[in-house]
């Protein structure tokens, strides 16, 4: 891998025993999950799905509301169990970064990524420098002392994204991290998470209802219908990085997978 | 299609490839609006390519998108909006008070004037019992207050943490803070007789509930993202007590300190006034109810105010710092 010389970096902090044999980052095996008691309250929210994550790998599942994806990735990041099928990450507990930053305003920037690190492990006199390493790494290099309300929204979510990475996991879990940014810190978070993608061995799994957002940052697009969440349909992203996403073929495939997830959505309208 | 591994690689390095040429046009296109508006630093990064550009267009977001440093208040000014209204309130009470004294409205040994209590005051002042009968009272509410700090603490937690334990007594302890705590002095009496044991018991029925119901709501208030992010950072039963509970919880439980130290100086004061007796050192409360018993009205005015004193002091000087820099630390206090 060309990602080899940065992952040495992140393993010398952290004992984990290598990970590398297994085939896939994280395998979703004919998850099915419903809610409530058994009878005719029960909702089903996810149907069958099953994907896999390949070493590496940027995959976006994308969906209109009520298709799961939130419900998918708590089975992933081990918030929830599923009701049916099994769900493996070898790679061990994976990061997840949320639509809001949830970062403690109780810590500093700094301090807030050192507790992720204090909490895998990490002894106390490596913590400063790889937290600072962390934050350079995030392009904030002078934020280390910065309380939470003191950073704009798009600081915060690169402090969050420090913070997951600092967990050290194989696997980084997003839901829908930019969807409360303006378009412009958005635009920019895009390009920093594809450079930094590039530069780490991290696999993504990446939530998202934004059909340009998932052609932007994703290897491969995943498409669920709603209300049993089901695969629809997938694509692979040929598309070399970095991409803009104003690009035309970024255009052109976002509005071929809208259609889609058009006709996907226009389905629960008839009955 | 380009392989994956090609595309990681030239990332974040080198414009060229596939879709180069117009990368690079898209990147200084960037650079140049940046420029504009933003700084130089982003003009001189337009020349390295898109990586620069990049790390110049975030700088000039971040800068754009923090806060401006806020400026500094005067000292003036402070002392102008923090000091000088209460001091006005405070003359305007006393300027009331005297005038009332001096139309002699009532008797003076029913109303005494503002300058017979201030020469009470001075009476225990030159005596040199004063400082004694306040640090007696000071003493002995710290101490209870300590106490109560150490058994509210951990009940708190158990009420706010354990759902048999919340449904068993939580109601009791929440309806304990409405029943005034004096009600506890007769059973106290009969408890330990006239002792120190029957102060500290009121003491701590007063301020116990107190303590452990605001850890209970600022345990309650704990924003559930946060407890999630605690768990997908692995912190569990200890660590997720210690990383994010208690400091989570910290703004709700310094409120239920600070109500906690008001319950415990008022029935510290109520079991001083009504269990006292000669073995017992004069506190405060003490000191009034000898004062009640030889009718000497400036002595008891004098008192009351030695103690709403010593309560607003100990807030002003220990409390509200505390719990404004707390506030303030985590941007939830707006400056005005």
């Amino acid at each position: 891998m060309t990602t080899a010389l940065a992952k040495q970096e992140t393993a010398a902090a952290a004992p984990v025993a290598p990970q590398a044999s297994s085939p896939y980052a994280a395998r979703i095996d004919h998850v099915s999950k419903s809610f409530g008691r058994p009878g005719p309250g029960q909702q089903l929210v996810l149907d069958d799905v099953s994907i896999d994550v390949a070493p590496g790998e940027f995959v976006t599942l994308l969906g209109a509301s009520g298709c799961g994806k939130s419900t998918l990735l708590n089975l992933v990041a081990g918030l929830d169990e599923p009701s049916a099928g099994a769900i493996d990450v070898p790679g061990g507990r994976p990061a997840l970064m949320f639509q809001e930053h949830a970062l403690f305003p109780w810590l500093t920037a700094g301090k807030n990524i050192e507790l992720a690190l204090k909490l895998r492990g990490v002894a106390k006199a490596d913590r400063r420098p790889e937290a600072e390493r962390l934050l350079e790494l995030v392009r904030l290099k002078g934020a280390y002392g910065k309380r939470v309300h003191e950073l704009s929204g798009g600081m915060r979510q690169r402090v969050a994204l420090a913070r997951a990475l600092a967990q050290d996991s194989q696997l980084l879990l997003m839901d829908e991290p930019f969807a409360a940014l303006d378009a412009i810190t958005r635009d920019v978070l895009h390009e920093e998470l594809t450079r930094i993608w590039s530069q780490t061995s991290v696999s993504v799994l990446f939530v998202t209802h934004n059909v340009r957002e998932a052609v932007r940052l994703a290897q491969r697009v995943v498409l669920l219908s709603s209300r049993p969440g089901r695969i629809a349909r997938e694509w692979q992203i040929g598309l070399p990085q970095p991409r803009r996403i104003e690009d035309a073929a970024v255009a052109e495939l976002s509005v071929e997978i809208t259609e889609q997830l058009r006709g996907e959505i226009r389905r629960h309208g008839q009955h | 299609m380009a392989s994956t591994d090609t595309t990681r690689a030239t990332g974040d390095t080198e414009p060229t490839g596939p879709g180069g040429g117009t990368e690079a046009a898209d990147g200084t296109g960037t650079a140049t609006v940046a420029a504009g508006t933003v700084s130089t630093a982003t003009r001189k990064a337009g020349a390295d390519g898109p990586a620069e550009s990049l790390a110049g267009l975030e700088a000039g977001l971040d800068a754009l998108d923090s806060a401006p440093a806020r400026e500094r208040v005067g000292l003036g000014r402070i002392l102008l909006a923090k000091v000088v209204p209460p001091l006005v309130a405070i003359a305007l009470v006393v300027t009331v008070w005297q005038l009332a004294a001096a139309s002699d409205l009532k008797p003076d040994y029913v109303l005494p004037g503002p300058l017979d209590v201030a020469d009470s005051v001075r009476t225990m002042w030159l005596e040199g019992t004063l400082l004694d009968y306040i640090w007696t009272s000071i003493s002995r509410g710290a101490l209870g207050f300590v106490v109560s700090v150490a058994i509210g603490t951990p009940l708190g937690l158990l009420v706010a943490r354990v759902k048999v334990v919340r449904a068993a007594i939580g109601p009791i302890l929440s309806g304990l803070q409405s029943l005034p705590s004096v009600a506890w002095v007769p059973a106290a009496i009969i408890w330990f007789g006239l002792t120190d044991a029957t102060i500290y018991a009121v003491v701590l029925l007063g301020a116990v509930p107190s303590i452990a119901n605001g850890l209970v709501s600022g345990v309650d208030q704990i924003p559930p993202l946060h407890l999630r992010a605690g768990r997908t950072l692995g912190a569990r039963g200890f660590n997720s007590v210690r990383h994010v509970l208690l400091p989570a919880a910290l703004p709700g439980y310094l409120a239920g300190l600070k109500q906690g130290w008001a319950f415990s100086w008022r029935s510290l004061m109520a079991a001083e006034l009504i269990a006292s007796s000669p073995d017992l050192g004069t506190g405060l409360g003490q000191l009034m109810e000898n004062f009640r018993v030889n009718s000497d009205m400036s002595g008891v005015l004098a008192t009351i105010i030695l103690i709403l004193i010593v309560g607003i002091g100990i807030d002003l000087l220990f409390f509200s710092p505390l719990e404004r820099r707390v506030l303030r630390s985590r941007g939830l206090l707006v400056r005005s």
